[in-house]
């Protein structure tokens, strides 16, 4: 970079910073009481925003220029790697260690750490399942689906309606509450068929939005705002068990879950059904052309994305022991898009990645935690901006075919 | 009669300002075919513009009238300069990129939007003083139009009407339809696309601030997340016009504050915000294009 470049990129940050700090001047520094009739000047406030936007500014367009001209070079060159973290974990001889020292330490965790560090943990790998079972409909099969977390909704419920009438326990609805997702994951997915991209966003959003709504005013069905408490714990052939343990015990079956989640939709992906989804995402008029069969290749990603968020329902429902529609906002499906988004759309090892990230930090940082959904909406973008596949890139299998042998 | 008239105008003005904000979403979604996430956002935003004015103006002891026209001229300028920004922020870099890149891009920007006024004002409600003083002669139609709902649909319709004059006789309106027409053939003959979105995005921020401002006044307190909900149902609005038009989306918004209307006064209040969901969904599984949208039949 030349004294010019310098130079240059320090005017225009400056000017953005003017421009923002003039933007953002009368939410920042006045508050009105109109009740009082009184105003607060908060001056200080313009000059950090100044401050930061400028520093924000400057960084922005060094990283645009950059990557503008990165993807010049990259036409040249004509191809793209997989990035180079990707390569070096995808490296069996790394991998394979790495992968059974992990297991070990997950294994190991609840016998050293506390309790409410075992939770966190329990939080975490809830959203790492949620997090696979949407990459199946928006990662795989490019289907934005913006209602995700109606899907927990249900399995949520399910566990607890049948808890609070019929007295069934946690293992018996695991798997009725998967059955239940399924369900209304077809439920959704058959009228939302023919929609192309954004119109689906926006529907799956008003599905979700219906669910949630349903549920805070049908009072007589879910007992409305006010949530069902007294949730059963999942039984243990019978054994009783105290708090602790039963922390412990809900960690050891969210590793499992999260183990077969793990084992499913990596297989999936290079499955036969993981290719149509694939292909779907990229142009579904040339998927048609192949011969794939579009109605149920979509079915199926909505489908299979919707029985992972419903078992995720059972557990979490399980694991609090109360539930109220409030746990089933938008944000709430925006943060488990976020999660895909930031790991990588269609990797799975980006997408714990992307979980563990986004549920672990925050719990360590609380100082930051007034700043938590801010930063998530700036990383949104700026992911998008500058690095759209993600922490991750998807790897695509791919398959060598021997000319000698096979001609 | 009485009540039904009462629910005709409480749903006008409703959907006038529905079809305010809707306008926003269908000019951008027309020119760059992008559901501009962060609209409702930027009508949350504008909502609080007049506030703020509004709370420095009556500590000086002005008069309501005049408080109402410069909240509305201040807020629809810095709508403007806000919907500037967020095009050059979140959207600009993104041109040329995949479909659904934008759209979680405008999801974020959304997101932090909401999250900016909530840490820089407050997550509580915060009362809106009334600007909309009550007229004389309204006194006979109060039973079921109230002055403000009078000055919202004049409003309203004012500014519609400025703006299909501004589409169809000016140079810059032309050029807005050209781009909506065809992008490439519009840069060809030399219409400055980068201007022209710019400028979409800027009259569609300054309608939503004048819809933030009024019903802000109407309804008497507001906060950061009025913008989401307002935001969908703009955007059903502007689905059910059939999005992309503009005659439309004024057709949509006012549907929708109807049903609403009609909805809450005789079947249920309950489940106000669920009749807009389901029109939605029901409007996009069965006539996707919208009332006066064409169908057009996808290229390969």
């Amino acid at each position: 970079m030349t004294a010019a470049d310098i130079f240059r990129h320090l005017k225009k940050a400056l000017a953005a910073a003017v421009w923002l700090a003039f933007l953002t001047l009368p939410i920042m520094v006045i508050r009105v009481d109109t009740v009082e009739k009184t105003v607060t000047w908060r001056w200080m406030h313009l000059a950090y925003m100044a401050a930061g936007s400028f520093v924000l500014a400057l960084v922005w367009n060094i990283m645009l220029e950059r990557r503008d001209r990165g993807q010049a070079d990259k036409d040249q060159d004509g191809g793209e790697g997989a990035s180079a973290l990707a390569r070096r974990l995808a490296d069996p001889r790394l991998a394979r260690p790495l992968m059974a020292f992990g297991l070990l330490a997950a294994a190991a965790f609840p016998w050293f750490f506390s309790m409410y560090q075992t939770n966190i943990l329990v939080s975490a790998m809830i959203y790492v399942v949620l997090g696979l079972g949407l990459n199946i409909t928006v990662g795989l099969a490019g289907l934005l689906d913006l209602g995700y977390v109606a899907f927990y909704a249900v399995g949520a419920y399910a566990y607890a309606l049948l808890n609070y009438h019929f007295h069934l326990g946690f293992w018996t609805v695991l798997p009725l509450g998967g059955i239940l997702g399924a369900f209304f994951g077809l439920l959704l997915g058959f009228p939302v068929l023919r929609l192309r991209g954004d119109y689906l966003a926006i529907v799956t959003l008003g599905f979700g939005q219906i669910i949630r709504l349903v549920l805070e005013n049908w009072g007589e069905f879910s007992f409305g705002p006010s949530g069902i408490a007294n949730i059963s714990r999942p039984g243990l052939f019978g054994i009783p068990y105290s708090v602790e343990q039963a922390t412990t015990y809900i960690y050891y079956i969210m590793l499992g879950l999260v183990l077969l989640t793990i084992f499913v939709t990596a297989r999936l992906k290079d499955s036969r059904i993981g290719r149509a989804w694939l292909a779907l995402r990229e142009d579904e008029i040339a998927c048609q052309a192949m011969g794939i069969d579009n109605t149920r290749a979509k079915l199926l990603a909505f489908a299979l994305g919707a029985t992972f968020a419903s078992l995720m329902g059972v557990v979490f429902a399980a694991k609090t022991t109360f539930i109220n529609p409030a746990s089933f906002t938008f944000m709430e499906s925006a943060m488990i898009l976020a999660i895909v988004v930031l790991g990588g759309m269609g990797s799975v090892l980006g997408v714990i990645l992307g979980a563990l990230l986004l549920m672990l930090l925050p719990e360590y940082m609380r100082a930051f935690s007034e700043y938590r959904m801010l930063i998530f909406g700036a990383t949104m973008v700026v992911i998008m901006v500058f690095r759209p596949q993600g922490l991750v890139r998807a790897k695509r299998k791919v398959y060598k075919i021997n000319v000698e042998t096979a001609g | 009669m009485e009540y039904f008239l009462q629910l005709f105008f409480g749903g006008l003005s409703r959907g006038s300002i529905y079809a305010l904000i809707a306008l926003g979403y269908t000019m951008v979604y027309g020119i760059i075919e992008l559901i501009n996430f962060a609209h409702g956002e930027i009508y949350m935003i504008g909502a609080f513009m007049g506030l703020i004015v509004a709370g420095v103006l009556t500590a000086q002891g002005w008069p309501a009238l005049s408080i109402l026209v410069i909240a509305l001229v201040v807020s629809v300028l810095y709508c403007a300069a806000y919907g500037y920004t967020v095009e050059k922020i979140a959207y600009k870099p993104l041109r040329g990129s995949q479909r659904l890149t934008p759209l979680i891009s405008a999801i974020g920007m959304s997101i932090l939007l909401q999250n900016y006024i909530m840490l820089a004002q407050t997550p509580d409600f915060l009362p809106f003083p009334r600007l909309i003083p009550d007229l004389a002669f309204m006194e006979r139609f109060s039973n079921f139009l109230g002055t403000s709902d009078l000055f919202i649909i004049v409003t309203s319709l004012a500014v519609m009407v400025a703006l299909t004059l501004f589409i169809k006789f000016t140079r810059m309106g032309k050029a807005m339809r050209a781009t909506a027409q065809n992008r490439k053939m519009a840069m060809l003959v030399g219409v400055n696309v980068d201007q022209v979105i710019s400028m979409t995005f800027m009259i569609g921020s300054s309608l939503a601030a004048v819809g933030g401002v009024l019903i802000a006044s109407h309804v008497g307190q507001i906060n950061f997340a009025i913008g989401f909900l307002a935001g969908i149902k703009a955007f059903t609005a502007a689905v059910l016009g059939g999005i992309g038009s503009i005659p439309g989306a004024v057709l949509g918004g006012l549907v929708l504050g109807w049903t609403e209307s009609f909805a809450t006064g005789y079947v249920s209040s309950d489940y106000e915000d669920v009749f807009a969901f389901l029109l939605l969904v029901l409007i996009l599984i069965f006539r996707p294009a919208g009332l006066l949208g064409k169908q057009r039949a996808q290229k390969v």
